[in-house]
C-alpha cells in the first residue's frame, strides 16, 4: 500500500506530505492484542488532527460513501469541522442542491466528501472503465492467514503475535477495504481481476466495512469516532 | 458510448417526508429488508440493536436500519437526513429518509433538495396533519413536483377503503392548489409489509401497485433544457502564461467553438476557441452538452473569473438584475432580518445581499399569507432582495443551477436560509445613479479635512453620548466641521417609527449608517453614538461608508457599572420586566472583534477617551 502510493505521487509529480504521530510511536501503542480502539484513535485521529493543525488545512477530501455505515448515511458532502475538528451531526449546516456552504472562520474545516453518493459497485465499476491503478492487496491470492472470531487476519509481518496453537495457513483471500494492518480483515476470495471483484460484489451478502474490527467494538462506534476527528 | 457506471437501469432520487411517527424510517427499512439491500452483516447489527433498543417488541425495528445517530436510537425519533441505496430489477434508487419533526424540517429540506420524487406518508388514524402539510410546501418550494402518497397503518383502521378513499381525496384537493403536478395514493402497512414490495391480499379493492411498482413508474425530475447554452464558471485554470481555461459544467444547450458568448454580469461578447472535455481526457472535442464538465478557451483575452456565467449571446432568457423576488425558507437557529447583511450563494457565486421587503409569510396550513417582521427556522415567506452587484439568473421554475440559492450569515458561515427565485425586479435598472460634479474630494477640500465616520458602539449607559460630545468639543477647537448622531435622538426624528424588536433594530441602524455616509458625502467628520449590538449591522455599516473612512470605538463598560449608573432609568426599567428587549438583559450585545480603538472608561476618562481619538484620526494632519 506505501509503495504503491509513493509510487502515485512520483507518476503524478505530487508533493506528498506524510505525518506520523511520533508521540504515539514513542509511547509504543501497538495496534497488535487489546488495544485496537486506542491505536486507532492515537495513530488515525491524533494524527490526522496534528497533520490538519500543522499544516493549517481549510479542506480535507475523504474518500467515505454513505453506503458504508449508519452513521456515514448522515454525512453532508461539505461536512463542518470545529477549530478542534470536532463532527456536531445535530447541527450539520442544511446542504440543498448542489450549493456547498464552505466557509469557514479561522482554525475551521471541512471535510469534503466527494464521492458520498457513490456505491461500492459504482467505484469498481468506475476503475475498470477509466482503468485506474489500485493496490494489489484488492485482488484475490493464496494469503497466510489465521481465523479469529470470524475474521480472517493477514500474518506477514513478524511483529504479529500468534496465540497459542495457532498456525498461520494458506488461504486464497483479499481486501475488500484497506486500513491499518491487522485491525482489517481479509475475505475468502477467488476474484483476481476487476470483472471478477465487481460480479463477487454483484452477488455478495455482506458490507464492505465488515472487515473493520473497530467498527464492532460497540454500537454507534463510527459516529464516536467521527465525532472526535475520525475520517 | 458505453456509461462509466456498468449498471444501465435509471436511477430514481427519492425522499420521504411526512409527520413524525407516522413511519417514515419504518417503512425504509421493510422496503430495503423485503428488496434484500440489507446486507447480512448490517442485519446482525439490526437483530443485536432491536433487541437492546427497539421499538417492537420480539421482533425487528427496521426503523433502526436508518436511524444511525445514537441520539436517534435512544430517541426513537429520526434527526438528521440518511441516504441509503437499494436496486431492483428495473431500477437503482437513492432513498433520503428524513426526520417528521417540525424542529428537524431544515433537515427534510436538504433531502428533498436533490429528489426527483417523494413518498409522503400518511397515518391512516390521523389523516393530514400539519406537518403533511409543511412537508408539502417545503418539497414543492425546493423543486420537487411528484408525490407519491402512502397512506400507512391500515392495518390499525381495519383495511377499510372509505378511510383511504377519504385522504385521497383531501389529499388531492391541497396538492391541486400548490400546484403538485404528479400524485399517486397507495395504502400500505409498513409495519407488515402490506403493499410495500408485495401487492397485499388484505385490500382487494385497491387494484394499484404496491409502493416499490409506483417507484419504478415514476419518471425521473431531468434538469430542464430549453437548447439554450449556459455555463457556470467554477474555476480559471492557468497553468502557465500560455493558456487560460474556464472550467465548469455545462448547465443547458451545446457549445461549439467559434460560438459567440456573452459574460454575465458584465456583458462583454467572447467568442469560444476551444472545447476541451474532462470525459475524452482533456482532449479537444466538437461540442459539449448539459451535464459536461469541460474546459472553454476564448479567442481574445476577456476578464473571466469564478463565478461568471457563460451564455450564448442572443440568450433572451437569463437576467442581469440586483434585484429579485423570491421564496425563502429560514433555516438558521437566528431569525432572518430585512435589512440584515448576508452572503447569497449560487454555486460559485457569492455576492452580499439583503432582505429589503418582506412581503408576507406562508401559513403552511392555510396557505393564507400573513405579514411579518421577520422569517424564523422552518418558515416559509416572499420577500425582495437586493444584491450589492448584479448577477444573472433564471426563474427556479427553469431549473435550480440559475434559481436557487443559500444565504449564509456573515458572522457565523452558517446556511440560514434557501430561496427560489421567482422573477427579477426591473426597478433596478430603471432607476440610474445621477452624477453630480461637485464630489465629495472637492467638498472635503474646501473644509481642509479628511471626512470619516467614528462608530461609538457599547451598552446602554456605557458613556457614549458624553464621549462623543467631549469629541466634538476637540474637533470643533480644531477648526473642524462635524456632527453627532446619537441613536436617542434620531429615535424623535427619522426613526420615530421603529421599536426595539431585533427587525427594528436592524433598521435603525442601517438608517442610521445611510445618513452617516450622505454627511461623509458632505464632507463632515461624522461622530455616530449608537448602541447597535450586532457584529454584523457594524459590518453593513462600515461596508457601506468604506472601510478607510469609518473607525469602529468600542466603548467598554462592564454591564455592572452602566447598571450601578443608570442615568436614565433603564435598566432599573428593564429588571422590573417593563424593556423586554433591552440590550445586555432581554437582548444580546455582541462586542467587536477587531475594533479600530477600545475605551476601557472603568480606566479613561470622557476627555481623556475624546483626546485618544482625536490622536487615531490624525486630525491635525490634514
Amino acid at each position: 500500500m506505501i509503495a504503491f502510493r509513493d509510487r502515485t505521487a512520483r507518476d503524478q509529480n505530487l508533493r506528498l506530505i506524510v505525518h506520523t504521530n511520533r508521540e504515539g510511536i514513542a509511547a509504543g501503542v501497538s495496534p497488535f492484542g487489546a488495544g485496537a480502539a486506542h491505536y486507532t484513535d492515537v495513530m488515525k485521529t491524533q494524527a490526522l488532527k496534528q497533520a490538519l493543525n500543522t499544516h493549517r488545512f481549510d479542506l480535507a477530501f475523504g474518500g467515505a460513501r454513505r453506503d458504508e455505515e449508519a452513521s456515514r448515511a448522515k454525512e453532508r458532502i461539505f461536512s463542518f469541522r470545529t477549530a478542534s475538528h470536532q463532527w456536531n451531526p445535530q447541527k450539520q449546516r442544511p446542504e440543498l442542491w448542489n450549493i456547498y456552504n464552505g466557509r469557514i472562520r479561522p482554525g475551521e474545516s471541512i471535510r469534503a466528501f466527494p464521492l458520498s453518493n457513490w456505491t461500492e459497485l459504482d467505484v469498481w465499476s468506475y476503475i475498470a472503465y477509466e482503468r485506474i491503478p489500485v493496490v494489489p492487496l484488492y485482488f484475490a491470492k493464496e494469503r497466510p492467514v489465521v481465523e479469529r472470531q470470524g475474521m480472517l487476519l493477514m500474518v506477514d509481518d513478524n511483529r504479529m503475535p500468534l496465540a497459542p496453537g495457532e498456525t498461520p495457513r494458506l488461504e486464497r483471500v483479499r481486501f475488500r477495504t484497506l486500513g491499518c494492518y491487522p485491525l482489517t480483515a481479509a475475505i475468502r476470495s477467488e476474484a483476481t481481476t476487476l470483472g471478477a471483484i465487481i460480479q463477487e460484489l454483484k452477488i455478495g451478502t455482506t458490507s464492505e466495512r465488515q472487515g473493520r474490527l473497530i467498527d464492532f467494538d460497540q454500537a454507534g462506534s463510527m459516529e464516536f469516532k467521527k465525532q472526535e476527528g475520525y475520517f | 458510448m458505453l456509461g462509466p457506471f456498468a449498471d444501465d437501469k435509471s436511477l430514481l432520487r427519492i425522499v420521504t417526508c411526512g409527520s413524525v411517527d407516522d413511519g417514515k424510517s419504518t417503512l425504509m427499512g421493510r422496503m430495503l429488508y423485503d428488496c434484500r439491500a440489507v446486507p447480512d452483516d448490517h442485519l446482525t447489527a439490526l437483530e443485536r440493536d432491536s433487541a437492546r433498543v427497539g421499538t417492537v417488541p420480539g421482533g425487528i425495528d427496521f426503523a433502526l436500519l436508518l436511524d444511525g445517530l445514537q441520539a436517534e436510537r435512544e430517541q426513537g425519533i429520526t434527526i438528521d437526513v440518511a441516504y441509503r441505496h437499494f436496486a431492483t430489477p428495473r431500477r437503482r434508487f437513492v432513498v433520503a429518509d428524513t426526520p417528521g419533526h417540525e424542529q428537524y424540517t431544515r433537515n427534510m429540506a436538504t433531502g428533498a433538495s436533490t429528489a426527483d420524487a417523494a413518498i409522503l406518508l400518511i397515518d391512516a388514524r390521523k389523516r393530514l396533519l400539519r406537518q403533511t402539510l409543511r412537508h408539502s410546501h417545503v418539497i414543492r418550494l425546493v423543486g420537487v413536483q411528484r408525490v407519491i402518497v402512502a397512506v400507512n397503518k391500515m392495518d390499525l383502521v381495519g383495511f377499510d377503503e372509505a378511510v383511504f378513499r377519504e385522504i385521497e381525496r383531501d389529499y388531492a384537493d391541497f396538492a391541486a392548489a400548490i400546484d403538485l403536478p404528479y400524485v399517486q395514493c397507495v395504502p400500505i402497512s409498513a409495519l407488515q409489509g402490506d403493499n410495500v414490495v408485495h401487492p397485499s391480499s388484505r385490500m382487494p379493492w385497491y387494484t394499484g401497485g404496491a409502493l416499490l411498482a409506483l417507484l419504478e413508474e415514476v419518471p425521473v425530475a431531468r434538469q430542464k433544457d430549453d437548447g439554450v447554452f449556459r455555463f457556470k464558471v467554477q474555476y480559471v485554470n492557468r497553468p502557465n502564461s500560455d493558456f487560460r481555461g474556464y472550467c465548469g459544467t455545462v448547465i443547458s444547450g451545446r457549445v461549439r467553438p467559434g460560438d459567440l458568448l456573452r459574460v454575465h454580469p458584465d456583458g462583454h461578447e467572447v467568442r469560444v476557441a476551444r472545447v476541451l472535455s474532462a470525459a475524452a481526457n482533456g482532449e479537444d472535442v466538437p461540442s459539449a452538452g448539459a451535464g459536461e464538465s469541460v474546459t472553454l478557451t476564448m479567442e481574445t483575452e476577456v476578464d473571466i473569473r469564478r463565478g461568471h456565467i457563460l451564455a450564448a449571446a442572443d440568450d433572451a432568457k437569463l437576467q442581469v438584475a440586483d434585484q429579485f423576488s423570491a421564496h425563502l425558507i429560514g433555516l438558521g437557529e437566528r431569525p432572518l432580518v430585512p435589512g440584515r447583511p448576508y452572503l447569497l450563494q449560487m454555486g460559485p457565486t457569492i455576492v452580499g445581499a439583503q432582505i429589503t421587503d418582506l412581503k408576507y409569510q406562508i401559513d403552511m396550513n392555510t396557505r393564507a399569507h400573513q405579514a411579518a417582521k421577520i422569517v424564523n427556522m422552518n418558515e416559509v415567506a416572499v420577500c425582495n432582495l437586493a444584491l450589492d452587484r448584479s448577477a444573472a439568473f433564471l426563474p427556479f421554475a427553469a431549473g435550480h443551477a440559475l434559481g436557487a440559492f443559500i444565504l449564509a450569515d456573515r458572522e457565523t458561515n452558517d446556511t440560514v436560509a434557501a430561496g427560489t427565485i421567482d422573477f427579477t425586479l426591473r426597478r433596478a435598472t430603471n432607476v440610474t445613479w445621477q452624477p453630480t460634479t461637485v464630489d465629495k474630494g472637492s467638498r472635503a477640500r474646501l473644509l481642509a479635512q479628511k471626512p470619516c465616520v467614528v462608530w461609538l458602539t457599547g451598552l446602554s449607559g456605557a458613556g457614549k453620548s458624553t464621549i462623543a460630545d467631549a469629541l466634538e468639543q476637540k474637533l470643533h477647537a480644531l477648526g473642524r466641521a462635524s456632527f453627532i448622531l446619537d441613536g436617542d435622538n434620531l429615535r424623535h426624528g427619522i426613526n420615530r417609527d421603529l421599536g426595539f424588536t431585533e427587525a427594528d433594530r436592524v433598521e435603525n441602524i442601517r438608517r442610521v449608517a445611510e445618513i452617516a455616509k450622505l454627511f461623509v458625502e458632505a464632507g463632515l467628520i461624522v461622530v455616530v453614538s449608537l448602541i447597535s449590538p450586532f457584529r454584523s449591522e457594524r459590518r453593513m455599516a462600515r461596508e457601506l461608508v468604506g472601510p478607510d473612512e469609518f473607525l469602529e470605538i468600542y466603548v467598554d463598560t462592564p454591564l455592572e457599572d452602566c447598571e450601578r449608573r443608570d442615568a436614565k432609568g433603564l435598566y432599573r426599567k428593564a429588571r422590573a420586566g417593563l424593556l423586554p428587549n433591552f440590550t445586555g438583559i432581554g437582548s444580546p450585545y455582541e462586542p467587536p472583534e477587531a475594533p479600530d480603538l477600545v475605551i476601557d472608561t472603568t480606566r479613561t476618562a470622557p476627555e481623556q477617551a475624546a483626546a485618544l481619538i482625536v490622536e487615531r484620526l490624525a486630525v491635525g494632519e490634514c
